[in-house]
């Protein structure tokens, strides 16, 4: 009889276990149901304060004292200039870099100073990069509180995630390519441009596009150079009439950006400003879902593309 | 063959330069580094000449704006702790939880659906939580404890945390996903359960990635900056309760950026000043995880 109490106090003990399984696993589920529905409640909170202000005249309207006439204009291409500049930037020098770590760089200490500061750099709170900026940049360099100093600080702040991501993508490409591409003569200059770089274009863009994500929603360091909170004009236009037809007047210019257009809202007051910063969160966050949904998709393309 | 030759130089010439090229692009982030630690210093090294170091370190007013001047970084500190605390208590917690739930538990479809959104979750601009934390979990906390006032560090200290679950939860999963399937296959062929094979035999080995992913957390926590400007107030104010509100190195220093400082007065240097603390900070936290991971690294 005693070996059938035991065969039903090992089945209970069992039973007790999976119930602990089952326990678990409803709770991590929940853990991440509580994940989900934050960004439903935030998404949701955003759309039913903000669309109702959504229309075309935000989009092209200054920036205003009477809540009703505000608009975003002055904001969104603030963001775009400022956006163009942080790529022109860090796309080629976190390309570069990449190239030159993954391909170039001999094993020696110099390297590894490098990969360090990189890795360190990634965990640098990004108000000081905006104190790096402000000393540097506007005061040092001269440049001021313009377009310029904005660009180049998020250019900076932005860099290892473009480095990363260069990095990983050329790393998948197969040794193979590259022999075959120097057994045939080719330097290794020729063999970057032609095979590496190419090849690992789709990852360097996935990369690329992430970054901008959390470029344009930086706010930290953009407020820290010292850009001004309402702007009632925009920028000097990159086209002009006559030669040389381009000018670059506007990367000197004072600016604002979409996320301190929305700080600058949201810390009145009066409800229908905060209205005004729900839209012009919404469209921030419209646009940073976006981008990060393309870079997500892009990568999922190519994963399941790719076979050497 | 001459004409070879000369072209055969022109072409390892080009490419030495090439690679002087690329190996300055390389060298831009090593000037990044120098430049933090140039700019920081500097200024603080005139702050310091104005506000002795001990009255930096143990003076309980913060009030560098007022003509009666107190510099005492306690005052920040006791907001960034605490809002980092709060943050925190909910990321490590739901970061983890979700971790083993993605790496062990949860089946392909739902980790395939869950990943990118945890990615977008992270994506989020800091600015937009803000916004979240001071008109829709303010409001929600106030109607549990209506004394609770408009700016407070408990709902930006929960927003803030669950900001960072993303990345606690991706860093963690990936540990746990490179610990060999032999492993677990050995845990289960002795007969435990997934719940059992998870906290005894995977959290353990991956313990190393686990803490560098809380590490990583509290470095976020302790730099993040539009969450606490909008949420929490701007007021220095040295408290350790969360109920109340209170500003953060980071706040102060958007609250300086905010205003017209004069370059080169003590106000303006208070920021640069404010920010080594916050910078050595966080290399402490790098320093730390970067230990913790050596010293606990299990290798297979």
């Amino acid at each position: 009889m005693a070996y059938v109490k035991d065969l039903s106090a090992i089945r209970a003990l069992i039973a007790s276990h999976k119930r602990w399984d089952l326990v678990f696993a409803l709770c991590g589920f929940a853990a991440l149901m509580v994940g989900v529905l934050t960004f439903v409640a935030l998404f949701a909170d955003m759309a039913i304060q903000g669309l109702p202000r959504l229309n075309w005249e935000f989009l092209t309207n200054f920036p205003s004292r009477r809540p009703a006439q505000a608009g975003i204009l002055s904001a969104w291409v603030g963001s775009c200039l400022v956006m163009l500049v942080t790529a022109f930037f860090a796309v080629p020098l976190g390309v570069a870099t990449g190239i030159y770590l993954e391909e170039y760089a001999p094993k020696n200490w110099v390297t590894d100073l490098i990969e360090i500061n990189i890795t360190n750099l990634a965990g640098v709170p990004s108000i000081v990069y905006g104190l790096l900026a402000l000393g540097l940049f506007v005061y040092q360099f001269g440049l001021g509180q313009s377009i310029l100093s904005a660009g180049l600080t998020l250019a900076l702040l932005i860099l290892p995630v473009v480095i990363v991501a260069t990095r990983e993508s050329i790393r998948a490409i197969p040794q193979g390519i590259r022999e075959g591409a120097y057994a045939l003569g080719g330097t290794q200059w020729q063999v970057c441009r032609d095979h590496i770089i190419p090849y690992s274009s789709a990852g360097i863009l996935t990369g690329v596009i992430i970054g901008m994500a959390r470029a344009i929603g930086e706010t930290a360091p953009v407020i820290t150079i010292g850009a001004l909170t309402f702007i009632a004009f925009l920028p000097p236009a990159p086209m002009k009439t006559e030669a040389p037809f381009l000018s670059f007047d506007w990367v000197m210019s004072p600016f604002t950006v979409m996320p301190i257009q929305m700080f600058n809202w949201t810390s009145r007051p009066e409800a229908a400003f905060l209205q005004n910063a729900a839209a012009a969160g919404f469209i921030l966050v419209l646009m940073t879902l976006a981008m990060n949904g393309l870079a997500i998709y892009l990568r999922y393309r190519i994963r399941k593309n790719i076979k050497w | 063959m001459a004409a070879r030759l000369a072209h055969r130089r022109s072409r390892i010439l080009r490419e030495k330069a090439i690679e002087l090229l690329l190996f300055l692009a390389a060298m831009v982030s090593v000037f990044t580094t120098i430049g933090i630690v140039y700019v920081l210093v500097k200024e603080s090294v005139v702050f310091f000449q104005h506000v002795p170091l001990l009255d930096f370190l143990t003076d309980t007013q913060w009030t560098p704006l007022f003509d009666d001047a107190h510099f005492g970084i306690v005052v920040l500190l006791s907001g960034t702790l605490t809002s980092s605390l709060v943050a925190l208590a909910i990321a490590i917690p739901l970061g983890t939880l979700i971790a083993i739930y993605l790496s062990e538990f949860a089946p392909f479809s739902v980790r395939e659906v869950a990943k990118p959104f945890l990615e977008l979750l992270g994506g989020v601009p800091t600015i937009i939580y803000g916004y979240f934390a001071l008109l829709f979990v303010t409001p929600i906390l106030q109607w549990f404890y209506p004394e609770l006032p408009g700016f407070n560090l408990l709902s930006a200290g929960i927003v803030m945390g669950i900001m960072i679950v993303p990345y606690v939860a991706s860093i963690s999963e990936d540990a746990m996903r490179a610990v060999p399937m032999s492993l677990r296959e050995g845990s289960y062929a002795m007969g435990a359960t997934r719940f059992q094979t998870a906290v005894n035999v995977v959290v353990p080995a991956a313990f190393s990635g686990i803490a560098s992913a809380y590490i990583l957390g509290i470095s976020r926590a302790v730099g993040e900056t539009m969450i606490l400007a909008v949420a929490a107030g701007m007021q220095p104010n040295l408290t350790f309760n969360p109920l109340e509100p209170a500003a953060t190195i980071t706040a102060f220093i958007v609250q300086v950026a905010l205003g017209d400082l004069p370059h080169g007065s003590v106000g303006y240097q208070t920021i640069f000043a404010a920010g080594l603390t916050l910078m050595l900070f966080t290399l402490a936290c790098n320093v730390a995880g970067h230990v913790l991971r050596k010293t606990f690294r299990e290798a297979y």
